[in-house]
């Protein structure tokens, strides 16, 4: 006779059974404290994006800062240049005054990654590799911080943006319920918020409707729309006075006439520029773009210190706070181009979970009684293991923060079905002994024992499988190979431990009555 | 309860043969469906856009196919019910990669008038991202078989690693099969159901495996053909009923799971019978071919066996300081 009673394997069992019941508590009961399991977007509804990054435009726009900083420099200091142009990713212009090209030179030298060629006075600038490189990894990672800083401030619950791989930015916005509020925050995210203050060509406005791009570009012009109407043009100088790198603050106001406006402020710097500009070319049009767009081109009357400004053009009032949202977090270096767009209503992410909580409970029920029906006793045994391995599975995922998705439900489905195979190979095993003629604690040891390759060789390679789905698999994919990976590892400690305990403690029992239909469900008695 | 006698031993090899037959069929005609028809690429791996609509009451197909096409864009849409008579789901190739204004505000917009209806999803996965899910795809399934063939090599020798693949491309093979004559889109959620199913497969294969190399340790005999009979014997209760339970909760996964789990549900439906069936009839037979020797095997284990006591007796000798 053996002694039964508490064992260590019970303790181990009973332990796991005390962390599964604990750690998953919250997430049944929906308290306030404690890690619960997150619901993923297409349970709960919501939007994913994953996001590329127009690098090259990064390019550009450096060039074109570059330009507005060597106009700056030269005109301050009266140095006369012409033909100042951008060409893509080239900038190039022509020195007036010879006598300067010392100054000059210096001052280009100072600007990092530039690469300087220079025929006469006909200079040809532009950035070398490492710069370019810099420029577009920095260009990245400002879109990240850009996107998080606009979508914090746009009030959603839980919004998460991230870098994904070398290019990628990874944006999910969970609090999102209708295709008007999932509209507005596309718009936030991907406005580009670029503000400029250029100068109107006064020599050339009034061919704004009869110069081809081409042409106007020979002039070192664009032609730009008005942001009221696409068909009213102004005509431009492409290098801007200054941008929207400079402000340190926009908030939405109201003007006379109480249309909502923006208000704007310029750092020290950016005021200087302003206010050396506006008092050089008293009389001349200024014109506020934002995007691309002319807000607006007044004559400039008097020199304007202070660095502050306004920008209206018939804003609603939502625009203008998401146009001042935009406007606060920073300019968009470079603009960012949708790769791929998952977006759940939260009614289908209800049925979601709905239709996978009526499977998921339907086939454990077919698996709990076929065992009982199957086993007997030893059956009761296996669904304690298997309702102790779902608690458990649940309790990790919810120590580590991990997501439930509509692939991960069907994990747990089928690791409902795959937890009882270990239980299965070892009563067949058990049974085998039994049959064999051995005693029943002897059976029951060397049963154990006998299944235990089997059972290991069989749970490493799904677990392989799953492990190499979680590398290479994407958003619910991996929430699938999270829960089968798990649900496996936890059947290791329920169903072939925590099993064992529960026969160890009842062997006398076993022992005495010897009545192996209930037990174990086949007939006859044993030794 | 219990369905197998206690000790039967079935003659399993002597029978292979219409096996073998059925199992080259069942390969042969997956593949000539795979060559005529293809996969069905979903928008995960194709790219496009997939629009999900809810109508109240039955929706109005015919009306929303006339009103969509207006937009030349949509004019290869395909727009099939989903589930139930309410929801359809509209699909097509292209994508656009603006953030602004994304496809399914336009395809909202033109469905306007068609009846009371709520968008319920969209997805929209640009070429690049769909040529990149695709490489990914086929390269976790290549590095999940070839850890699985090193690891089986490990643990038992090369041709049970070599036998177990290639009952895993049997299984593979017709569940694809399957794929493509239920028409089922392949999207990330197919791959993962033929992940799954590639270690269930195994998983079903190395009992039977498990049991063999057990049996060629323990038994006196030199008989291939008993050793895999007695085995596939002794495990067939097991294999049987393991998958019994794991296809009850497919079939429930498979049939009240939703309609988005549904192709999954039914790819691991059919791997699941045809994975039991090839563990039996296919994997074992394949050992044979393979010329596995007994003989050769228990040599190798018993030599095994002695360096291991040898090892355990130094091991003792320097313990006890004799060394």
């Amino acid at each position: 006779m053996s002694k039964g009673g508490l064992n260590y394997r019970l303790v181990i069992f009973f332990l796991a059974i005390v962390f599964g019941l604990g750690l998953s508590a919250p997430t049944f009961l929906q308290t306030e404290k404690g890690a619960k399991i997150a619901l993923g977007l297409d349970l709960q509804g919501g939007l994913y994006m994953l996001l590329g990054v127009k690098t090259d435009e990064a390019i550009k726009s450096k060039i074109k800062s570059i330009a507005s900083s060597i106009k700056f420099f030269t005109d301050d200091n009266d140095i006369i240049i012409d033909d100042l142009k951008i060409n893509k990713e080239r900038l190039s212009l022509t020195l007036v005054d010879p006598d300067e090209e010392k100054n000059l030179d210096e001052m280009l030298k100072k600007i990092p990654g530039l690469v300087l060629e220079k025929e006469n006075l006909n200079y040809d600038l532009s950035l070398n590799e490492i710069e370019k490189e810099a420029t577009k990894q920095y260009a990245i990672n400002q879109a990240v911080e850009t996107i998080r800083n606009r979508l914090d401030q746009f009030g959603l619950a839980e919004p998460n943006v991230a870098r994904q791989g070398e290019d990628k930015i990874l944006v999910e916005l969970p609090g999102i319920k209708t295709g008007e509020e999932e509209q507005r925050a596309r718009e936030l995210i991907a406005k580009a918020a670029h503000l400029q203050m250029m100068t109107v060509d006064e020599l050339r406005s009034d061919r704004a409707y009869d110069m081809s791009a081409a042409e106007a570009a020979e002039y070192g012009d664009v032609i730009l729309e008005d942001a009221r109407s696409n068909k009213m043009k102004h005509v431009l100088k492409e290098v801007p006075i200054l941008d929207g790198s400079m402000l340190t603050d926009a908030k939405v106001g109201f003007d006379q006439m109480n249309q909502p406006v923006i208000n704007f402020s310029l750092n020290s710097e950016g005021a200087k520029i302003f206010g050396d500009f506006t008092g050089k070319n008293v009389g001349t049009h200024l014109a506020i773009v934002l995007d691309n767009k002319v807000y607006s081109a007044p004559v400039i009357r008097e020199r304007i210190g202070g660095g502050s400004g306004q920008i209206s053009g018939g804003f609603s009032m939502e625009e203008a706070s998401d146009v001042a949202i935009a406007l606060r977090s920073g300019a968009l270096l470079a603009p960012v181009k949708l790769l791929e767009k998952r977006s759940v209503g939260p009614s289908l992410g209800a049925d979601s979970i709905r239709s996978s909580m009526i499977a998921l409970a339907l086939g454990f029920l077919l698996v709990v009684i076929f065992m009982v029906v199957y086993y007997g006793f030893a059956g009761i045994i296996a669904n304690i293991a298997l309702v102790a391995n779902l608690f458990i599975v649940l309790a990790v995922m919810a120590l580590f923060g991990a997501t439930l998705t509509l692939p991960g439900m069907a994990g747990i489905v089928l690791t409902v079905g795959m937890a009882v195979d270990a239980n299965v190979i070892i009563n067949e095993r058990i049974r085998e002994l039994f049959r064999q003629g051995k005693s029943i604690q002897k059976a029951i040891e060397k049963g154990y024992d006998n299944a235990m390759s089997a059972i290991l060789d069989a749970n490493i390679t799904t677990l392989l499988a799953a492990v190499v789905l979680y590398a290479y698999g994407t958003g619910p994919i991996k929430g699938f190979a999270v829960t089968m990976s798990i649900g496996i590892l936890a059947s290791m400690l329920t169903a072939i431990l925590g099993t064992h305990g529960i026969y160890q403690y009842f062997m006398p029992h076993i022992e005495k009555s010897k009545n192996l239909s209930l037990w174990f469900g086949i007939k006859g008695g044993a030794k | 309860m219990q369905i197998f006698s206690k000790d039967k031993t079935y003659n399993f090899m002597g029978k292979s043969l219409p096996f073998i037959i059925l199992s080259i069929l069942m390969i042969l005609s997956s593949y000539i469906i795979l060559g005529s028809k293809g996969l069905n690429y979903g928008i995960d791996f194709s790219g496009g856009t997939i629009v999900q609509v809810k109508y109240e009451g039955p929706a109005p197909i015919d009306k929303m196919r006339e009103q969509i096409s207006v937009d030349k864009m949509f004019a290869n849409a395909s727009i099939t019910e989903f589930g139930s008579p309410d929801e359809v789901v509209i699909r097509f190739m292209s994508s656009s990669d603006s953030v602004q204004e994304d496809l399914g505000d336009i395809v909202t917009e033109l469905l306007q008038g068609t009846g009371s209806f709520e968008v319920r999803r969209v997805d929209i996965v640009g070429p690049k991202v769909g040529g990149e899910l695709r490489e990914k795809g086929i390269m976790a399934m290549v590095i999940s078989i070839i850890a699985i063939l090193i690891y089986i090599t490990i643990r038992f020798e090369w041709r049970f690693a070599v036998a177990s693949i290639l009952a895993l491309v049997h299984d593979i093979s017709i569940a694809i099969g399957a794929i493509v004559l239920f028409n089922v889109d392949v999207n990330l959620d197919i791959l993962a159901a033929l992940l799954t199913l590639l270690g269930y497969s195994l998983n079903d294969t190395i009992i039977v495996f498990d049991r063999i190399r057990e049996e060629v340790k323990n038994s006196k005999s030199f008989d291939l053909f008993e050793i895999i009979n007695f085995s596939i014997s002794k495990t067939l209760s097991r294999t049987l009923l393991t998958s019994l339970t794991t296809f009850f909760v497919v079939l429930t996964l498979w049939a009240f799971g939703g309609e988005i789990i549904h192709g999954f549900g039914l790819t691991l439906l059919v791997g699941i019978l045809v994975g039991t069936y090839s563990s039996i009839f296919v994997a074992s037979p394949m050992l044979k071919w393979l010329k596995f020797s007994v003989e050769d095997y228990k040599k190798k284990e018993s030599i095994k066996e002695k360096r291991k006591i040898e090892k355990e007796k130094m091991r003792a000798q320097y313990e006890q300081g004799v060394v």
